[in-house]
């Protein structure tokens, strides 16, 4: 007994329109928390041999470390997915901690604002050392 | 105006089991290694900046509480990474083994969140053995 074809279960065909209930989008933020996450899986470990490697190295070892293309790449999409990613996990611990609506509200705004300039600040910087090359010293 | 509306049972309700703590512990860690994106950020832009920037970054990252810091953003990122492999894999589906609801049994997620926490510790002194080593020995 189905109110309309391919019905599944009680849902209205205007639930089925409007979607997601109180979670209000669908999967798209667990998705991209995933998606970020696979990718820092191999940047996060080559991180840690590239610090690891510079360890106790003198300014112009690690202008020239990071100007190397490769390097200079990978922090690049370090520095994005990084940002990104843990802006999808304070959401969430800002969603499941903040129970006052304006102040959640605020929070949220400037954790997007907060995320967007830490990241775009690493890549600017990122940038700005394998384009100058090493001239700096 | 805060939401008044009850929550959730209190954890204290719940007798503690590897995969709270794991839980618990992928949400600190996860906290805690966002302040160490500011700390990267902090990082490559003195790199961008100056030497002198660079020395003042280099000088934080060199003292005791740098240090300790930075040992335990190291056990961070290895806990957060093992635990979160972990996750990508039950997400899938897989690693829960048979469907016990019985008592006498120790579900196989248990010695599996235990593998994952050790596996961190271990991983992190071994990062740190290499890394001390390198300083010590001079060469490699």
């Amino acid at each position: 007994m189905s109110a309309y074809p391919g019905q599944q279960g009680l849902r209205t065909p205007l639930k089925v329109a409007r979607g997601n209930g109180s979670s209000k989008t669908g999967v798209h933020h667990w998705w991209l928390q995933r998606v970020t996450a696979v990718a820092l899986i191999p940047l996060s470990i080559w991180f840690l041999f590239l610090v690891g490697g510079l360890l106790h190295a003198g300014y112009p070892m690690v202008l020239a470390a990071i100007a190397q293309p490769v390097h200079a790449i990978f922090l690049i999409v370090l520095s994005a997915c990084l940002f990104w990613h843990g802006a999808l996990g304070l959401q969430v611990i800002i969603e499941d901690y903040v129970h006052t609506r304006w102040l959640e509200l605020t929070l949220e705004v400037a954790l997007r604002f907060g995320a967007t300039l830490g990241a775009l600040a690493c890549v600017m910087a990122v940038l700005s050392v394998w384009l100058t090359g090493t001239s700096y010293y | 105006m805060p939401n008044t509306r009850p929550l959730s049972p209190h954890l204290g309700i719940y007798r503690w089991r590897i995969n709270m703590l794991q839980s618990t512990l992928h949400r600190l860690t996860g906290l805690f290694l966002c302040l160490g994106a500011l700390l990267v950020a902090w990082g490559l832009i003195a790199a961008a900046t100056s030497s002198a920037a660079w020395d003042t970054f280099a000088g934080f990252c060199g003292s005791l509480g740098g240090e300790i810091l930075l040992f335990l953003w190291t056990w961070a990122l290895l806990f957060h990474l093992c635990n979160g492999i972990q996750h990508l894999v039950r997400d899938m589906g897989k690693g829960f083994g048979p469907p016990r609801r019985d008592r006498r049994f120790t579900p196989s997620y248990w010695p599996a969140g235990w593998f994952v926490l050790g596996l961190s510790v271990v991983l992190t002194v071994l990062v740190w053995g290499l890394l001390i080593a390198r300083m010590t020995g001079g060469a490699a």
